[in-house]
């Protein structure tokens, strides 16, 4: 692995050396007085975010620093889409400085692998456009795995405005690479078109979806899609695709509730569904430090130095 | 200028002739020995009338670090073109009888091809007055087709008052077919593949409805239309059934729409970014068929330099559009079944004098026969060249065919008996 782009590239065995190292880091770091590990001592990584995501960023940071490695944070508040410095620009910037590994959040789907063709560093792609969020995947697959005890065999629904989720993507290739079942519920209009060929089952009814899963994640709504009439209101969207307690009594008792936040509590999910024990969605967050920290090594040692 | 001899030249596939031009016209044809004329010897070539190009962007006046009237002509030259059409989407926009004239001057300066200049359908190609239209067919542009290409006239009634205007001097609307609501935020086409990348889709129907709607008001004001490159296999389907209806309405196909599919947008590389968006491998079957039956017309090249930083970026920053003056022959060969078995007539039909025809280019578009304008282009069907960005006469490099090898060569080009290319080159200093 040189770069970590999207989940579709990964074959099973290196996703799943990603999840056992995301293991490992969270052992080696977890009751320790100093949670640091000198594995990327002297090395820079540097956080490229074209969008705010102050959550993605900081867990980046976050994972740098455990690992002991210099982080820079490039303040780049607009791209080229909005006629500021241009991406290739910036990347031979990045080079010049000697960035080992870049970290890059991007509205334009494509971008992190169009960096990878300027700069000789790891491109890590923390989420581009509607198309990849690796890292989120990984992590929502690390905590099935976790709380579910696997992932082979299991079925999980995921639900909501699938179109324009990133998220989805990421999940929809990982899951199924990693031997589980995918569900997709959403209205046809925020389902892509011809995806015939996806690995997944396609439902519009949640209610009959729910039956028989291990988990479900709640993908955030955009409020923006309400006005392009994807759906006609709010109060429609939450009746019909958010998951309440009723709904949450129509899963098996085992079973779990995903969310990548930020959520619309409300909207695609309940407040009380939101704070139950069954919800997975701060254990996301802690998960999302680790499986980071195990990307950046693997990427940056080659697993070399443990 | 002395008399030139096209010496055994296979005419357009029908057999060896030899063609003496004498003061930029065809004087004989047959087998004819000259004195004191230039020769050159076409044995093994094929000569087919000067390549006409119904749809060439060349960025003059306004965009001159992607392209000129001059590089542009030259890149028409060097791919076998005697006539371009020059799309109105210029920096100012051809709106004005004054942007056409300059736009033919700067052609006739240049010397390597005639350019004639197709006028906006509305002034600044904004879709809401009409361009004053008669000044520019009034003009010594003398334009007769005009496009918001680039933009759709979507406005129904703007499109049906168009159709109607230009009638009063058998003028016709080229139409750029894209409903632009269906088209918001487009990146490529909506299908498996955008559904995977995560790049905004371009349905085909903003392009089938588009079509389907100018087709009846052709037949409903009695008026010409074009439609610009034609990309799915729908849109073909109702262009046939207008024409069995017989609809005034012809078509034209962009050659990367019949080579390529949108597993390009794979590499997320904008070079394979156009607009309309490259499609499925069924609809580039379809578009092959329907240009070998004639259902399509014309191949037209959308021929669209960009400046390396609107194409070195991220592919929704990117501007959409592709070389293609240099290439279109070759292609054009492959989509007609590829160099032995083409049909020379067929490819002359669709490159030359068909879209002579309906560009109105009376000139251009005609096989040698006494007192014809000596418009050729002499070409070596058993040569194949490699695509190399950097060796290409447009002043953009941004092909999608870095690379790759394709069949046949242009090994001269005649402008009223004038090489412009000559043994594969470009002559220098064409202007008079």
């Amino acid at each position: 692995m040189k770069h970590l782009l999207t989940t579709k590239e990964l074959t099973r065995e290196e996703a799943e050396l990603i999840l056992d190292v995301t293991e490992q880091m969270a052992e080696a770091v977890t009751g320790r007085e100093v949670p640091k590990l000198p594995a990327l001592r002297g090395r820079t990584v540097v956080n490229l975010f074209y969008e705010d995501s102050t959550r993605t960023r900081t867990s980046f940071e976050t994972a740098a620093k455990r690992l002991s490695a210099d982080v820079v944070n490039f303040a780049a508040k607009t791209s080229s889409v909005n006629k500021g410095e241009s991406l290739r620009d910036t990347a031979l910037t990045l080079q010049a400085m000697g960035a080992d590994a870049v970290v890059i959040r991007h509205p334009a789907a494509g971008a992190p692998q169009r960096l990878t063709e300027w700069l000789d560093g790891a491109v890590l792609n923390a989420g581009d456009g509607t198309h990849a969020h690796p890292t989120q995947a990984l992590l929502d697959a690390y905590t099935m795995r976790r709380r579910l005890g696997g992932i082979e065999g299991r079925t999980v629904a995921i639900v909501g405005d699938i179109l324009h989720s990133r998220v989805a993507r990421s999940n929809i290739w990982l899951l199924t690479k990693l031997g589980a079942n995918v569900r997709l519920v959403g209205p046809p209009t925020l389902l892509p078109k011809d995806i015939d060929d996806w690995p997944v089952e396609i439902a519009y009814d949640l209610d009959a979806s729910l039956k028989g899963v291990d988990a479900v994640m709640m993908l955030r709504v955009q409020h923006e899609r309400q006005n392009a009439a994807f759906f006609p209101t709010a109060n429609e969207y939450a009746r019909l695709y958010g998951l309440d307690e009723r709904r949450l009594a129509l899963m098996p008792d085992h079973a779990i509730v995903m969310h990548p936040g930020p959520m619309n509590r409300g909207m695609e999910i309940a407040a009380s569904v939101a704070d139950s024990p069954r919800a997975t969605i701060t254990e996301q967050v802690t998960n999302g430090v680790w499986v980071r920290m195990a990307v950046l090594y693997l990427l940056l040692t080659n697993g070399e130095s443990k | 200028m002395s008399d030139l001899l096209i010496k055994s030249a296979d005419i357009v596939g029908r057999g060896r002739q030899d063609v003496l031009v004498r003061d930029g016209r065809v004087a004989e044809v047959g087998s004819v020995s000259a004195k004191d004329a230039e020769v050159v010897d076409a044995d093994g070539l094929v000569l087919l009338p000067g390549l006409v190009d119904l749809h060439t962007h060349l960025r003059e006046p306004g965009r001159e670090d992607a392209e000129t009237v001059l590089s542009g002509t030259r890149a028409a030259a060097k791919g076998g073109y005697t006539a371009v059409c020059a799309m109105a989407n210029s920096y100012p926009v051809a709106d004005t009888a004054g942007v056409v004239e300059q736009v033919a001057a700067l052609g006739r300066a240049a010397g390597y091809a005639d350019v004639q200049p197709i006028g906006a359908v509305s002034i600044g190609l904004e879709g809401k007055r009409l361009a004053e239209i008669g000044a520019m067919a009034q003009s010594a542009a003398q334009v007769r087709m005009f496009s918001d290409d680039g933009h759709c006239v979507h406005d129904p009634v703007l499109m049906r008052r168009a159709l109607e205007y230009v009638k009063t001097f058998d003028g016709l609307i080229a139409q750029h077919a894209e409903e632009p609501r269906l088209t918001e935020g487009a990146q490529m086409n909506e299908g498996a593949v955008s559904a995977e990348l995560g790049l905004p889709g371009w349905p085909s129907v903003a392009e089938e409805a588009i079509i389907a709607r100018d087709v009846l008001l052709a037949e409903y004001t009695g008026a010409r239309v074009h439609f610009c490159h034609v990309s799915t296999a729908r849109s073909v389907a109702i262009i046939r059934e207008a024409k069995a209806r017989g609809a005034n309405v012809t078509a034209e196909v962009c050659p990367h729409h019949l080579l390529l599919t949108d597993e390009a947008a794979r590499s997320y590389d904008p070079v394979y970014k156009v607009n309309p968006p490259l499609r499925r491998e069924a609809d580039v079957a379809i578009l092959r068929a329907a240009l070998a039956e004639g259902v399509i017309d014309a191949v037209a090249t959308d021929h669209a330099p960009h400046a390396p930083q609107d194409k070195e970026c991220e592919w929704a920053a990117a501007r959409p559009g592709m070389l293609g003056l240099e290439t279109a022959l070759s292609i054009s060969v492959l989509a007609l079944g590829g160099p032995s078995d083409v049909d020379w007539d067929v490819l002359a039909q669709r490159t030359s004098r068909t879209p002579a025809r309906i560009a109105g280019l009376e000139a251009h578009g005609r096989d040698p026969q006494p007192g014809a304008e000596a418009n050729f282009t002499l070409v070596d069907p058993s040569a194949t060249w490699t695509v190399v960005p950097e060796g290409l006469a447009s002043l953009s490099r941004n092909t999608p065919y870095a690379g790759m090898e394709l069949p046949v060569t242009v090994q001269a080009t005649f402008l009223r008996g004038r090489a412009t290319v000559l043994n594969g080159k470009i002559e220098e200093e064409m202007s008079e």
